[in-house]
């Protein structure tokens, strides 16, 4: 009993630390305002002492023409709320220190924020551009910055009524004048500097084997085809060894925050499709919960079911892809992909039945879903639920779990301890395949998950075999999940009341976060009152997971560090936004 | 030995393989090619070959199926157009990408605005085919078309779509979603004899 509420409560470390930590008062907030100066200070005693040893999500908001405030969440890995703090920086020369020392996680994310904002993170290791490109100018999620094809501060444009006549944007704007380069940039002759600090930016080891050869840097991507869409990974190897690696991304950046941040919250909606677009399920999902938390609705009952059962019918489909493209990841050219994308496809189409739509399903509005389920569409879930989805599971199993192919590509290999797997802010199953029963299903429970009987898969040995095998043995949990749900959803309405189109969203802030089927999807939004969010960030599980990356190619064959990154799993639209 | 995991692989590959057959020869003609078939080969099921052989033969599409937004208008008895759209403009701002563009009518003597629509562009390149603008439009004036064979050579001349070609009539708007349209009618109906109950007690 003492342990539950040693995990489950929230110290005040306002009293606790009243010489640089106040509680955020600000009407909606929560949380706690850090001193820069003390920040280090403060996250050490917060992951030393009371347990936050999960930096999950870090970002920053501009409160135009204010101040800068990074804003982080931290959780401890036995389960619970999160810690919310914040730094208050001024918009001029904004600097503050760097958690990469405690929170080695922190890595990417905070590299993020410093493309997106200009923010410098003192001792940083490796402070670059990650999504733009290297010599990008301006920081586009600034307030100030403007992008390209701008139009107005916030959709809807006046232009398009009542007196809209189409006008395609190109015409007015034609490519080549569309583009802001620094001064004295020319295109045709620029080499880009930041890939001599990519290159020099690889350690490289004293040789100790004696042997006279050389490091070489190779670069898989961004065009190869184990890479899952346009990606790069920087490799120093040595002989056949990885020495050092860094993944290189950005190239399918449509920087969604800022398009989200033009939007009203209900013309996100259809965009977070487009992150995973493989999920889109999950992640309108995510995007629901952080609103509606601030709105402080829930939806009712049937709705919850439903939404419970198409983001776990989302996560079986996904991880039979991610199943069957490790595979060919491993050299067994589509075989299996192919037997696991007949199974995605008839999941697909309860998503087409359902939203109208097999991969953007745009299904979820703020208190409800859009339609209840169409006639007979209950019978085929039923029929997948109860008879061909683990039956296939099992096939899939037998079919590949014993293969000795697998076994010995994938046991031991691109292994991460619990503890690394902590550090570098991993989550969904490469954490779990790592010994870390980390669910937010369980570790801190959202819409009705706590109404259900599932097992949170874990596994020890943290290497792709383990990771490989808690994606099969969740699929059976979600199966589990779904003839539950199924057995329970009572009837009536799927909506409360009209579904609106502006919605009203009271200022504050809040994160909504899922459990994905790669892992925690969570969304930042901060709102003013106003029809459009000030701030929305998507914590994208595919883009952190990548930080551990390194580690678990280091020292292993460059051949299998393409199997590494098929069990990582992740997608582009995703990784990129 | 790594021999009979791969034994087993090819197995499983070819028991895929003579499955295809034995399903073949038990079904016979009505496989291919026949609405039943495909909706075998689409149900929990199904063995042997999977694929629908596109353009041959189709996948039904649901009636919650949405591609490009289509305006509905109904036929009177002279059989004229009456557009159901008033050009309220509540489709334009819910649109994400902002892709639909509506000029309003304007009474050329009073200079007034007419619930009608002059002008009803959509630009269907950029069209994310979320549906938001059929979920929202409070007349049912616009609604999500099933035609998804929309190719064509040229975008700078045919991907802007404008009132000619968004019109459709309500009957096919009642063919290809059935079920919607039966609900609207027996609420528009249901509405309408209520008016005429409320205007037939009012004088008296
Ligand atoms: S919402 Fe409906 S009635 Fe209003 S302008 Fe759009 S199509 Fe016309
Ligand atoms: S379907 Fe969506 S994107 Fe297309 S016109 Fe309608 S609201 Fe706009």
């Amino acid at each position: 009993m003492s342990e539950e509420i040693l995990v489950s409560t929230l110290p005040e470390f306002d009293v606790l630390y009243s010489d640089f930590v106040k509680k955020d008062e600000r009407n909606g907030y929560e949380g706690f305002i850090v001193e820069p100066s003390s920040l280090k200070e403060f996250a050490l005693s917060a992951r030393d002492r009371w347990g936050y040893d999960y930096l999950s999500s870090v970002t920053a908001v501009d409160y135009f023409p204010d101040q800068f405030e990074v804003v982080y969440h931290i959780y401890r890995s036995l389960g619970g709320g999160a810690l919310v703090i914040k730094v208050q920086i001024p918009r001029e020369d904004p600097k503050v220190d760097s958690l990469y020392a405690i929170y080695p996680g922190s890595e990417f994310q905070e590299r993020e924020v410093y493309d997106m904002f200009g923010i410098v993170f003192t001792d940083h290791p490796d402070l670059r551009r990650i999504l733009m490109w290297e010599g990008f100018e301006g920081w586009p999620l600034r307030k100030d910055w403007k992008e390209p094809y701008y139009e107005e501060e916030f959709k809807p444009y006046a232009s398009r009524w009542p007196n809209g006549v189409a006008e395609r944007i190109e015409d007015k704007n034609p490519f080549g004048d569309n583009v802001q380069y620094p001064k004295g940039f020319n295109p045709e002759t620029w080499i880009p500097s930041g890939e001599d600090a990519l290159y020099m930016g690889l350690k490289r080891p004293d040789k100790l084997d004696g042997v006279d050869s050389e490091y070489v840097v190779v670069n898989l991507g961004p065009q190869h085809p184990s890479t899952h869409g346009v990606f790069r990974m920087a490799a120093l190897i040595d002989g056949e060894n990885v020495v050092d690696l860094k993944p290189v991304m950005g190239y399918l950046h449509r920087n969604h925050e800022k398009l989200g941040e033009r939007n009203t919250f209900l013309q996100i909606m259809p965009f977070t499709d487009r992150l995973d677009y493989i999920n889109s399920m999950s992640n309108n999902f995510g995007y629901a919960l952080a609103v509606e938390k601030l709105m402080g609705i829930k939806p009712p009952e049937r709705a919850e079911y439903i939404r419970v059962i198409m983001a776990e019918l989302s996560r079986i489909q996904s991880h039979f892809v991610a199943a069957g493209f490790l595979l060919n990841d491993l050299g067994a050219f589509f075989t299996p992909s192919l037997y696991a994308l007949k199974e995605r496809e008839l999941i697909l189409e309860v998503f087409e039945a359902v939203s109208g739509s097999r991969m953007m399903c745009n299904y979820f509005r703020f208190g409800g879903v859009v339609r209840d389920l169409p006639e007979g569409l209950f019978e085929t879930i039923r029929q997948l639920a109860f008879n061909r989805l683990p039956r296939k599971i099992d096939e899939i199993d037998e079919f590949l779990t014993g293969n000795e192919i697998v076994t010995t590509r994938c046991i031991g290999v691109g292994v991460l301890t619990a503890d690394q797997a902590i550090a570098l802010s991993t989550t969904g199953p490469i954490l779990r395949a790592s010994g870390v029963p980390y669910d937010i299903r369980r570790a801190d429970p959202y819409s009705i998950y706590d109404r259900f009987d599932f097992d949170v898969v874990v596994r020890y040995h943290g290497d792709i075999f383990d990771r490989y095998l808690v994606r099969i043995e969740e699929m059976r949990q979600s199966v589990k999940i779904i003839q539950q749900a199924l057995t329970q959803m009572p009837e009536g309405p799927i909506f409360e009341g009209k579904s609106q189109y502006q919605v009203k969203v009271p200022a504050g802030e809040s994160y909504g976060r899922v459990e994905g089927p790669r892992g925690e999807l969570g969304y930042y939004v901060v709102s003013n009152g106003q029809a459009n969010p000030w701030r929305y960030h998507v914590r994208s599980p595919s883009f952190i997971n990548l930080t551990s990356l390194r580690e678990m190619c280091k020292n292993e064959k460059i051949a299998d560090v393409i199997a590494i990154l098929g069990a990582t799993d992740i997608v582009l639209g995703e990784v990129d936004r | 030995m790594a021999i009979t995991g791969l034994i087993k692989g090819l197995g499983i590959t070819l028991k895929h393989f003579i499955e295809t057959y034995t399903v073949d020869l038990k079904d016979g003609k009505k496989r291919y090619n026949t609405p039943e078939g495909i909706k075998e080969r689409s149900s929990a099921d199904t063995k042997g070959i999977f694929t629908v052989q596109y353009p041959f033969e189709k996948v039904p599409v649901p009636e919650a199926f949405r591609y490009i937004p289509f305006l509905v208008f109904d036929e009177s008895e002279s059989g004229e157009k009456d557009i159901r759209c008033t050009s309220c403009g509540i489709c334009a701002k819910v649109c994400p990408p902002q892709c639909i563009w509506i000029t309003r009518s304007v009474n050329p003597e009073t200079g007034k605005p007419v619930p009608k629509p002059a002008k009803f562009f959509i630009d269907i390149d950029i069209c994310m085919n979320c549906g938001l603008c059929a979920e929202f439009c409070p007349f049912e004036a616009i609604r999500m078309d099933h035609d998804y064979e929309i190719s064509s050579f040229n975008r700078f001349d045919h991907h802007i779509y404008d009132l000619d070609k968004l019109l459709k009539p309500a009957k096919y708007y009642a063919k290809i979603h059935p079920k919607q349209y039966a609900e609207e009618e027996a609420a528009r109906i249901e509405k309408e004899a209520k008016k005429a109950a409320a205007k037939a007690t009012k004088p008296a």
